[in-house]
């Protein structure tokens, strides 16, 4: 830059050239080097945290049962035109597949499978298979239809082809309440079998409560630690932050016991006169709120205090020299100021609000389970991993959309901890 | 701020009842956060079998019981083994990540950003099902080592964050004389750069460590009986019995994050005078 001045004209253009040159290498060189800093941690993530996430949303529409017990019927299944019944070809590979799942005891993931949609398939399936003749009496479709009068029903067979297609809606469609009839239109399920959106619902709403509620406990001790001297408010904060660090069971466990019938705020209660009989506090919605409340209240808290921290007094004092109320100071100068605090720690908490599913188990009743709990249960009690893995999707989904707006309104490099 | 709040002698009668029932309000809040927490420490001391006050006497009987528990202690060991394991992970990989994303804006920079801080928000229990499924056919799961790689992802992010945040304040022309002075890049990062941004990598380190401690929803998917930690033990306590010895392991808890929290923000204090904020 100097240096070029010293030499003429036309060796500054040379070397200003070369500099530039030499400038953009290096700043290539540094963008390479970024991204091979980078790169461990990414890999790292794309391999043991994102692939697993895709390999659920791949799982919530995979329909592998009938295709790999199967393969030759869903083949010929999927040739098929699905008008009244199948050609008898496709009769017959079924039969000679099911004979073999049957001799090697593979028909359980496909039985499975139809029950989803059919619920006595199970037995209709094993009962056709046990003792089936190796050769045809008339043609195969006779003889299924004989051994069990399911297998003349065109509906039973528009079903086993839905079962044959590479991928299914099934299990996201019954994410949300629906179903595919006879003829493959989307309809509502019955409405006694209708749980799902009513969960969705009850989730959202549990994680919206528990959302006001931090920000109406949070707004006024955040401004009230704001404004004291700093002396003062880092010592409040150590109240707010010791919760922060302590192992969520420990507070949760807390909860179960103060709430429990015998526990320390009846027995209070009951001592102060106020009731005479313990209140069911646990178990039940009361408890999974206060215990939600209790956890979350400082990712309200944090980023409110630490907007509040950067605001001005002088703003306020300006506003009511010139006339305005406290009250009106306050709405009109100092609350506009805080809304990105507001906004973080209101996505943050109704963000990890939606996903909870350790303290509404142990705190909550069998009505207080967010959509978590039914993600588990389908893992590890029923083993319906299609319907774990698509009430999954709709819940990451939901979730990455509020990310979305998260990064999109605070910024992800604002997030912070403590 | 304060000029409202710490009242000026000719405040109105309103002004007066509304910093007392702002002051009653804050007292309140700040009650409901802590009491809960400290409620528990008395009742693990108590010589009765139940959770309730008032104590029939004092004793260390459930604390005897707690160290006593074989199942208890290598819960324990497993939780710790764990949370070590991931922590030095977690804290290599995402110091690293953090200086890539401070030296240069690459292309795709936010959205690798996006990635690395997403295993905090996506909700456990996706996680859990996903790397469950994932793990099984790998022979991940019913292993320390499946449950420590998944907890490394979980805790990366708060790594990279305070990390991040510590670098921001860096100032990149002390490298750059430790480079005029003749140090290649990798005595300049080790004598210059790791010295004055260490308090955040140790703090980045704790955050990591807590994440895995107190994991509880992926370790209820990935572990088995040979493998339980810590917070599944005490998952399964409070649904199944809850006893003043789960009220002995909380307490030792608190005890924990206190100490944790201390160190964090001597750490801050360190970080912030090696980096003349103050």
């Amino acid at each position: 830059m100097t240096a070029s001045s010293l030499t003429g004209r036309s060796g500054a253009r040379i070397e200003s050239r070369n500099l530039k040159a030499q400038l953009r290498r290096t700043e290539r060189r540094r963008k390479l080097e970024a991204a091979a800093l980078v790169a461990p941690l990414l890999i790292f993530l794309a391999v043991f945290f994102l692939a697993p996430i895709v390999g659920m949303l791949i799982r919530s529409v995979e329909n592998s049962e009938l295709p790999t017990t199967m393969p030759e019927t869903a083949a010929a299944l999927r040739q098929w035109d699905g008008i009244d019944l199948p050609p008898e070809p496709v009769f017959a590979s079924f039969a000679r597949e099911l004979a073999a799942g049957q001799r090697d005891r593979t028909l359980a993931g496909v039985a499975k499978r139809l029950t989803y949609e059919v619920p006595n398939m199970r037995s209709v399936l094993f009962a056709t298979a046990r003792g089936l003749p190796e050769t045809p009496n008339g043609t195969w479709r006779d003889t299924l239809t004989a051994r069990d009068k399911t297998w003349g029903d065109p509906a039973t067979w528009a079903v086993m082809r839905r079962a044959a297609a590479p991928v299914t809606p099934l299990y996201m469609l019954a994410s949300v309440d629906r179903e595919m009839d006879a003829s493959g239109s989307i309809v509502k399920v019955a409405s006694d079998r209708a749980i799902y959106i009513d969960i969705f619902i009850r989730t959202f709403w549990m994680a919206a409560v528990v959302t006001v509620w931090c920000l109406v406990l949070g707004y006024p001790l955040a401004f009230k630690l704001a404004s004291l001297p700093p002396r003062v408010s880092n010592l409040l904060m150590i109240l707010v932050l010791l919760p922060f660090w302590t192992s969520i069971l420990v507070r949760t466990g807390a909860w179960v016991v103060l709430l429990q019938r015998e526990g320390p705020i009846n027995e209070a209660l009951q001592w102060v006169g106020l009731i005479s009989e313990p209140l069911q506090l646990v178990y039940n919605r009361v408890g999974v709120y206060v215990a939600m409340i209790h956890i979350l209240l400082p990712f309200m808290v944090l980023p409110l205090y630490s907007v509040m921290r950067g605001i001005s007094p002088a703003y306020m004092r300006a506003a009511t020299s010139l006339g305005a109320t406290p009250f009106t100071a306050f709405r009109r100068v100092y609350l506009p100021q805080t809304i990105p605090g507001v906004g973080a720690g209101c996505l943050l908490v109704f963000i990890l609000g939606v996903g909870y599913y350790i303290t509404p188990a142990l705190v909550g009743g069998a009505g207080d389970q967010m959509v978590s709990y039914f993600v588990a249960f389908f893992t590890n009690q029923t083993i319906n991993w299609g319907m774990a893995a698509a009430l999954g999707s709709v819940l990451l989904i939901a979730t990455l959309l509020l990310y979305w707006v998260y990064a999109r309104l605070v910024g992800i490099d604002r997030m912070r901890m403590g | 701020m304060g000029s409202i709040l710490n009242l000026p002698p000719h405040a109105t009668g309103a002004q007066k009842a509304w910093h007392v029932a702002l002051w009653a309000l804050t007292a309140l809040v700040l009650a409901f956060l802590i009491l809960p927490i400290l409620v528990i420490i008395p009742l693990s001391f108590s010589s009765g079998s139940f959770l309730n006050f008032p104590l029939p006497g004092l004793s260390l009987r459930w604390y005897h019981e707690l160290l006593g528990s074989e199942r208890w202690l290598s819960s324990l060991r497993n939780s710790v083994v764990v949370a070590i394991s991931s922590t030095l992970l977690a804290t290599v990989l995402g110091t690293l990540a953090s200086l890539g994303l401070q030296r240069a804006r690459f292309p795709g920079h936010a959205l690798v950003m996006a990635l690395v801080i997403s295993p905090m928000v996506v909700p456990l229990v996706i996680v859990a099902v996903g790397v469950y499924f994932f793990y099984a056919p790998l022979g991940l799961t019913g292993s320390l080592l499946g449950l420590t790689l998944a907890h490394t992802a979980l805790a990366a992010p708060f790594v990279v964050i305070t990390v991040s945040a510590t670098l921001q304040g860096f100032d990149t022309n002390l490298s750059r004389a430790a480079a005029s002075l003749g140090a290649n890049q990798t005595t300049a990062f080790f004598r210059v750069t790791l010295p004055i941004i260490l308090p955040g990598v140790v703090s980045g380190a704790l955050f990591a460590f807590v994440t895995s401690f107190d994991e509880v929803v992926v370790a209820l998917f990935l572990t088995g009986p040979g493998e339980r930690t810590l917070p599944r033990q005490m998952f399964d306590g409070i649904r199944e019995n809850i006893s003043p010895v789960i009220a002995a392991a909380a307490t030792l808890l608190i005890v924990l994050s206190i100490l944790l929290m201390t160190v964090m923000e001597v750490l801050r204090r360190r970080s912030e005078r090696l980096r003349g904020i103050r």
